[in-house]
Order: C-alpha cells, then sequence, then structure tokens
C-alpha cells in the first residue's frame, strides 16, 4: 500500500524573537503577537531548505532507487529553471527522475505529496521525494513579516517498508483570495486578517474535514493526531474546540516557536507527528491555500525503525538568536547594506561551466583513485597522491554525505558578507580528501581545529545582474 | 649537464620608488620613476637594454596585458619585451627572465621591471580582479588574501601548541620589528613605528590577523639592469653577482592530498633547497647575512624563516623572542621595512626586495645600512599557503 517510508525537516537555526521586531517596528503599529519564528540564515532559500531537509529524510535510504522529486514552494528561487531539478542534482539522484515544482498555493506541499501517492498508486513511479519548503518575505511589519516561518519538510513515498500507509484523500477549491502576488513581484499582499481567519480557515478547514470523513466514513474522535493548518494561534485553537477534539489530539501548529511555514506547516506537523507516532495510530492531515487537501494515514510497525533523523525535535533543539530585526531585513534584501565597495564586485557566472560541471559543483561528487584509493574534490584526473600520479584510474565519489573535520578555518572581516566574518577553512573528509570550503550556521568564536563538521548545500552568492542563485556545498559544525 | 647561473650575471642598476597610496601618480608615472632612476644607478643608456622583462599581477585594474605597456612607457626601441605574472612573485619572475635572458648567453644587458598600480580599486586589500577565473568563485571558499594566511597562523598555533595569545604574541613582535626599520625608510609606505601592545590590540581582519599583521597595500615601481658578470666592472665597482634564482610551484599535494601540515609553505622549503644548492650554501642559518622575505602577513614571515632553514621546524618564536632578526640580530630581515612597511605594489615586490640586498652589499643603505653583509637573500611568494609559488634569489659581492 502506498504510504511514507521516510521523513526529514529543516527548521533554520536562527530565531527571531517577536519582542525585538515588535521594539524595532513599535511605531509603525503595535502587534500583538508572541514567541518567535524559524528565520533562514542568509544563504539559505526554499532549495536549500528543502535540499536539507531531504537529505535528513534520505539518510539510510537507497537514493539510487529515487525515480521522483516534487518540489513544492510559493517563494521558489527561480520562476524559469525548475527548481526541482537543482535539489534533485544537489541530492545527486539519478538523471531518470520525473521532477516538477509545485506552487502558487500555500496547499501545494500536500498537492505534491497527494501527486507523488497517485503516481506511485498508479505504478508510475515507485520511489518519489517530496520537499516543501517556504522563505516568504512580506512587507515591513506585516502580518506575513510577524508570522510567516522559514521552514522545509520532506517525504520518502514509496510502497513497501512504508511506515505510514496514505488511506484516502479528499480537496476542496476555492477561489478564495487571502494572499497574492502576480508575476514579477517580490512582496506579497494580504487581505483583511479577519476575512482570513472567518471566512477562510474557520470555514475551509471543517468542510474538507467533513468531507474527508464523509468519503470515508471517518470519525475524527478515532485519530491520534488531527494536524491542520492554520496562520493564527486563536483560529487554531478555536477549530481543535469546533472538531470536538482532546488537547492531545490536536498537533502544535508551532506558530510561536517555527511560524507560518507556507506550504511546509502542515507537512512539518506530520513530521513532528510522525516522530512522536507508533503503530496503530490514525493521523489526519489538512492544509490551508485557495482550498484544502485533506488525507490520512495509518503508521504501521515500521515507524519503529526510524532512527537519527532531525526531524523537527532536534532541529527545534539547534537554535541561536537572530537577535535584531534589521539583520533580518538585511539577510532578505529588505534594507540596502553597505558591504564595502569591495562587495559590489560581482563575479560573472558561467553556465556553461554551472552545467559542465553540475555533479561537481551541485552534486559534491568529486573522484576516488581506484589504484591507491585517494579521494580528491575537486575532481583530479591525476591522484594528488604523490607516491600515485595514476591517470584517469577513477570512480566517481561523493563527499556531501561525508562527515570531516576542520583542519583549519579563519574567520575574515576583509571577505564581503552580509553577516561578517565570513568563516571558511579546509577540511579533511573522514575516508580520505580534503577541501577548502565556507563554513555556516557556526558561531565564530566556537571554531576549533579537529571539531567535526558535515556538508550542507548553500548559496554561495547571487548574481543579479545575470539572474543567477549560485549555490554550494559548505561545512557546518555538527551539534553534540 | 646544466651549469646552472650562479656568478654568471651581475646587477648594475636598480630603481624603486617610494611605494605607498600613490593617488597622485599612474601607472606611467610609477614605471618611469623606477626606471629613471635605475637608469641612472647603471649608467648606461636606454639603447643599451637588448630585452626586458614586465612584470605585473593585475594588468586588468591598470595598464592591459601584453608587453606593450612597458615598451610604450619607456619608448624603448623596438626591444623584445615579455609581459610576466606569476601571483605575488611577479617582480621575482621578471628579475628572473632577465637574469635568465642574459645568463644564456642571448643577451648581454636585460633590463626587468616590476610595477602594480592597486590603490584606484576603490576599497581596502588586494583588488579582486578575477585573478583565478570564472569557476573559482562557484567553488572556492569567500576568501581574502588574510584570510588564506591566517589559516596557515590557526594552523601554526594548533601544530604548536600555541595559545591565541602567545600566538598573537610571537607575531606582533614581527610586525614590530618591521615597523621600526620602515620608519627608517624615506621611500616605506608605513614609517611608523607601533608597540608590541599596539599591534595585538589592533582590530581583526582575519581571525587571527589584526591590522598590523597585514602588509600595506600599495602603489609602486621598482627596477634591475643586468648584465654579463664579465662585464660588470665596466659599468661599475660594486655590482651584486645572482648566486641564483630559483622558483618552486605547488603540485596540488597541499590542496588535494592530506599530508600537508598547513602550517609551512612546502614550495618555500623547496625553493631554498634549490637555491642554496645552486649557491653552495651549506648552512643558511650561518652563511646567510639577511634577507627580505615575503612578509605579506606576519604569519608568512614566520614560517618563512622555518621554510628558509634559518630558524629550526616550530622553534622560529625562540628566534623572535631572542630579537634574532631585528636590524641589530645575528640575521636581520627586512630591513628594508618589508612587504609589512615597505609595502607591496604585487608586480614591483620581489623587485624592491632585490632592491634592500643590491644597496645593503654595496654599503648604501643609509641609516639602515648593516655592517658587511655578505649574503642577502630574498623569498618571494604569490598565492595561498595552499597553493603557491615561491621564489629565492640569493646575491652577493
Amino acid at each position: 500500500m502506498v504510504g511514507i517510508k521516510s521523513y526529514g525537516a529543516h527548521i533554520p537555526r536562527f530565531r527571531l524573537d517577536r519582542n525585538i521586531m515588535q521594539m524595532s517596528l513599535l511605531f509603525l503599529g503595535f502587534a500583538p503577537l508572541r514567541g518567535e519564528k524559524a528565520v533562514a540564515n542568509w544563504d539559505e532559500d526554499s532549495i536549500t531548505m528543502s535540499v536539507a531537509a531531504a537529505a535528513d529524510c534520505l539518510k539510510g535510504e537507497d537514493v539510487s532507487k529515487v525515480d521522483g522529486l516534487y518540489f513544492a514552494s510559493t517563494s521558489q528561487t527561480y520562476a524559469l529553471r525548475q527548481n526541482a531539478g537543482v535539489i534533485a542534482a544537489a541530492l545527486n539522484l539519478n538523471t531518470d527522475t520525473r521532477t516538477a515544482d509545485f506552487t502558487d498555493s500555500t496547499k501545494s506541499g500536500t498537492s505534491a505529496l497527494l501527486a507523488a501517492a497517485d503516481a506511485i498508486a498508479a505504478g508510475t513511479l515507485n520511489s518519489c521525494l517530496v520537499c516543501a519548503a517556504d522563505m516568504r518575505v512580506s512587507k515591513v511589519a506585516s502580518n506575513g513579516d510577524y508570522t510567516y516561518g522559514d521552514g522545509a519538510a520532506s517525504f520518502l513515498l514509496g510502497k513497501d517498508d512504508v511506515i505510514a500507509t496514505i488511506e484516502g484523500s479528499y480537496s476542496t477549491t476555492h477561489d478564495f483570495v487571502d494572499r497574492r502576488r502576480l508575476e514579477g513581484e517580490r512582496l506579497e499582499h494580504m487581505w483583511e486578517e479577519r476575512f482570513i481567519r472567518d471566512a477562510g480557515y474557520m470555514k475551509f478547514i471543517p468542510e474538507v474535514a467533513a468531507g474527508l470523513a464523509k468519503k470515508y466514513k471517518l470519525n475524527l474522535k478515532d485519530f491520534s493526531k488531527v494536524i491542520y493548518a492554520c496562520a493564527f494561534g486563536g483560529a487554531h485553537a478555536a477549530l481543535g474546540r469546533g472538531f470536538g477534539l482532546t488537547p492531545e489530539q490536536i498537533q502544535d501548529p508551532m506558530l510561536t516557536t517555527v511560524g507560518d511555514t507556507g506550504v511546509a506547516q502542515s507537512l512539518l506537523m506530520l513530521v513532528a507527528a510522525l516522530e512522536d507516532a507508533k503503530a496503530g495510530d490514525k493521523i489526519m492531515v489538512i492544509s490551508f491555500g485557495q482550498g484544502c487537501d485533506a488525507f490520512y494515514l495509518t503508521v504501521t510497525d515500521k515507524i519503529s525503525k526510524i532512527k537519527d533523523k532531525k526531524a523537527v525535535k532536534k532541529n527545534l533543539a539547534n537554535k541561536a538568536a537572530l537577535g535584531s530585526y534589521e539583520k533580518y531585513l538585511a539577510f532578505r534584501k529588505q534594507m540596502p547594506s553597505e558591504i564595502g565597495i569591495r562587495g559590489e564586485e560581482t563575479m560573472f557566472t558561467s553556465f556553461s561551466i554551472v552545467s559542465r560541471d553540475n555533479k561537481e559543483l551541485y552534486g559534491m561528487v568529486g573522484y576516488k583513485c581506484k589504484k591507491c584509493g585517494t579521494p580528491s574534490y575537486p575532481p583530479q584526473r591525476i591522484c594528488p597522491n604523490p607516491d600515485c600520479g595514476a591517470v584517469d584510474q577513477n570512480e566517481e565519489y561523493r563527499f556531501a554525505d561525508k562527515k570531516a573535520v576542520l583542519f583549519t578555518y579563519t574567520s575574515d572581516f576583509l571577505a564581503p558578507s552580509i553577516d561578517p566574518p565570513a568563516s571558511y577553512g579546509f577540511i579533511d573528509f573522514d575516508g580520505g580528501g580534503r577541501a577548502g570550503v565556507d563554513l555556516t550556521d557556526c558561531d565564530a568564536n566556537a571554531l576549533k581545529v579537529g571539531m567535526p563538521v558535515e556538508m550542507v548545500f548553500r548559496i554561495k552568492y547571487a548574481d543579479e545582474k545575470r539572474a543567477a542563485i549560485n549555490y554550494g556545498w559548505k561545512a557546518m559544525p555538527i551539534l553534540a | 649537464m646544466a651549469e646552472g647561473i650562479k656568478d654568471k650575471v651581475a646587477i648594475i642598476g636598480m630603481g624603486c620608488t617610494r611605494f605607498g597610496e600613490r593617488f597622485d601618480a599612474g601607472p606611467q608615472d610609477l614605471i618611469v620613476e623606477a626606471f629613471t632612476e635605475c637608469l641612472a644607478d647603471a649608467g648606461i643608456e636606454k639603447n643599451a637594454i637588448q630585452a626586458a622583462w614586465w612584470g605585473i599581477h593585475m594588468p586588468d585594474i591598470s595598464m592591459g596585458r601584453g608587453a606593450t605597456a612597458l615598451g610604450l612607457a619607456l619608448k624603448l626601441p623596438f626591444i623584445p619585451i615579455t609581459r610576466v605574472e606569476n601571483f605575488c612573485a611577479t617582480g621575482s619572475e621578471a628579475l628572473r627572465g632577465a637574469v635568465y635572458g642574459v645568463a644564456s648567453g642571448a643577451y648581454d644587458i636585460c633590463l626587468a621591471l616590476g610595477m602594480e598600480k592597486l590603490k584606484d580599486c576603490g576599497y581596502g586589500g588586494l583588488p579582486l580582479a578575477g585573478g583565478l577565473g570564472y569557476k573559482a568563485p562557484l567553488t572556492m571558499f569567500n576568501m581574502t588574501a588574510p584570510g588564506g594566511f591566517a589559516m596557515m597562523a590557526t594552523k601554526y598555533f594548533s601544530q604548536y601548541n600555541l595559545s591565541p595569545q602567545d600566538g598573537k604574541m610571537m607575531l606582533a613582535k614581527v610586525s614590530a620589528k618591521s615597523h621600526v626599520n620602515g620608519a627608517l625608510n624615506p621611500k616605506a609606505h608605513l614609517r611608523k613605528e607601533v608597540t608590541v601592545e599596539q599591534i595585538v590590540n589592533a582590530p581583526i581582519i582575519a581571525w587571527p590577523l589584526g591590522l598590523f599583521d597585514c602588509c600595506g597595500v600599495s602603489d609602486g615601481s621598482a627596477a634591475a639592469i643586468v648584465c654579463r658578470a664579465d662585464m660588470a666592472k665596466k659599468f661599475r665597482q660594486d655590482p651584486v653577482l645572482v648566486k641564483s634564482l630559483q622558483i618552486s610551484v605547488s603540485s596540488g599535494e597541499e590542496m588535494y592530498y592530506t599530508k600537508w601540515d598547513g602550517s609551512h609553505v612546502e614550495p618555500a622549503y623547496r625553493a631554498g633547497v634549490m637555491a642554496y644548492k645552486e649557491a653552495g650554501i651549506k648552512n643558511p642559518r650561518e652563511e646567510v647575512s639577511m634577507a627580505e622575505v615575503h612578509d605579506c602577513f606576519s604569519i608568512t614571515e614566520a614560517t618563512a624563516m622555518e621554510d628558509l632553514q634559518f630558524s629550526p621546524r616550530g622553534k622560529v618564536k625562540d628566534d623572535i623572542d631572542a630579537g634574532r632578526f631585528n636590524r641589530d640580530g645575528a640575521q636581520p630581515i627586512q630591513i628594508d621595512g618589508g612587504l609589512k612597511c615597505f609595502g607591496h605594489p604585487i608586480g614591483a615586490s620581489g623587485l624592491r626586495m632585490m632592491y634592500e640586498m643590491y644597496k645593503q652589499l654595496q654599503g648604501k643603505a643609509d641609516k639602515r645600512q648593516l655592517k658587511d653583509p655578505k649574503i642577502g637573500l630574498t623569498h618571494n611568494m604569490g598565492g595561498f599557503p595552499s597553493m603557491n609559488v615561491v621564489s629565492v634569489c640569493i646575491v652577493g659581492k
């Protein structure tokens, strides 16, 4: 039966306290919002967050069997150039993989997941990865500015050894205009909050839940968790009361810890629910966009094989205070910031190089010498071991999934960065190979020679003149 | 069987501009300034020069590529000119071309001239100028020169168990010594003495290197005229003889293999070994009277002392603490202030180092003059600790 084989999540390390936002924005009005929101680092976007969530999801899975990748976002990086294709390259998926982007509505995360389930049920695909990520940018002091958080969820769907079977689904569509953005616009527009709450969430979520229950003769009382997307804390609680759910049945929408993560919200909640689930549990998932998707799952005994996931819990625990709203604005290019005249030197992007060396740059695939076993990255046709020097005796060797230790490092205030100092160093990989890499999600003062690091896919630099966001692999300290 | 170049070539004239933020001077001004002094010093006519080597590292921000910039600026009469570039060792590469041109027997008299006009880029540190190709920004870390060398300091401290405080103190003494020397040099970019405390407490540029661990980024030019050693005395009584001029270039072993320790510069060691062999030097610590080394950063000078075998591996701190490399020490280094204070107009730097060795050997180094030096050495490095070119040139009377 079609279901979820594995799950993964990414919640960015930085959290922004809404009280700090309020202090900077009080002149524009008081916003009675509590808690904090997850803020992607300056080098993250919906693509990189998806890669992180997918890497978490694929840990221990056979990547070579994946034959589908569906990506959902309303804040996708490229409007022309498939975002799912970039993610597939970063994950080093086979080229005979079906990829597609799902976008425009915050329900498109569940739409992608249901499309993947349908393709597997139809026998078209065997193993389909679904990534949903949003990093939405809104007008300063807008409701979205306060409430939106950044994050990604990922699921691997298949037929065998599933940890939860997808039992059935029901969808609605309404041309309900809560949020909108025209092609080419950067910041979204939102209609009145009360309208969205009362004529949107409070109406469509009960409608789709009732539809699903009627279609499959379900009773909400039988569900261990009911997940429903909602941007407003009060409305979320009211919906739960309306459903007659016990507090244990209501999955935390993480509005005060992560924020409303758009397409990822209901799916991040599903990851959190699966982290605590046991065999036999029934889980209902409802997303919200222009209408809703609803589906329900039954957890199988394979759930116990899932281990070593960052998922939601570890991601929530790994956090650092961003500390300043202005820094958030600078990260999102909402505030023109001086990074020095050196930073004005835009580096040229050659897309023939990006295409030719795609496996090296995005997949972090290097070589391993078949004669002496020395790995090399960037790939060296002549073995760099001075005692070997074999020519073209290489096999492909992926570094992105290898752990490494910091060989040496610096934190550089001269290198242009929106978040100085720029830290970078050389790392030595477990199993051999050395590479010079940028360091990210790290505290410059906590870096130490010999500390363990893992690889993460991030933005290296934006070349806006040529519509290029250039990605690459960076090292991040591994947390205890 | 190759014979090498020992004692085949003499330097008979040198010139060097004042280094600094020469907002007053364009590239042509700097070239003409260095060349005019050089030609007068050699006491020859311009038309006696048979071939020239022109060193500039970043032509794209000043004079453009090719050799024409030099020919046009100096109105050289249709002689062969070659533009050379080898990162920050460009000046030594120009000298190498001229010296080997004479040593080969092809020419009697050659010119080497290096120039860099860096301060038209509008920001501190070295200009970017895209020197590593289109692919580099896609693959490399977001690095700068201080960061590249800071990583060697981090590793040196770690490898030899120096606390950041002790390590920074060691490096501060390297810079303080150069400031003392630079203050005596009217052509130097930075002419102020600074205390070890000021150096240690200066703002960090790239941890652990602070402002005073970094050399000056300067405009300037330097030139040398070389000729056959057997004809040198026709031009002057105190020519300086080239004993060896070697260059070693990274093999990729440091970048792509895991054996390199990250706390030394392998080509510096290799170039030293080759140069000592050719010059017939058995004990560099005792036989080399003085040196101008590539102190682009304090850590580069410190590790160069070990790579050049002036100090045992891991022990340079003892020699620094003992004042061995001070102007009044047993083996004075950076007598003219070094890159640190004389400044670092890239294409000119290798020739500027030689300018000081030349003047010292002739006894014309004014307030900085050492007592009867016999053997001088220049060490000119380009690139980063992980991939670089290093030239070592040894000169004597």
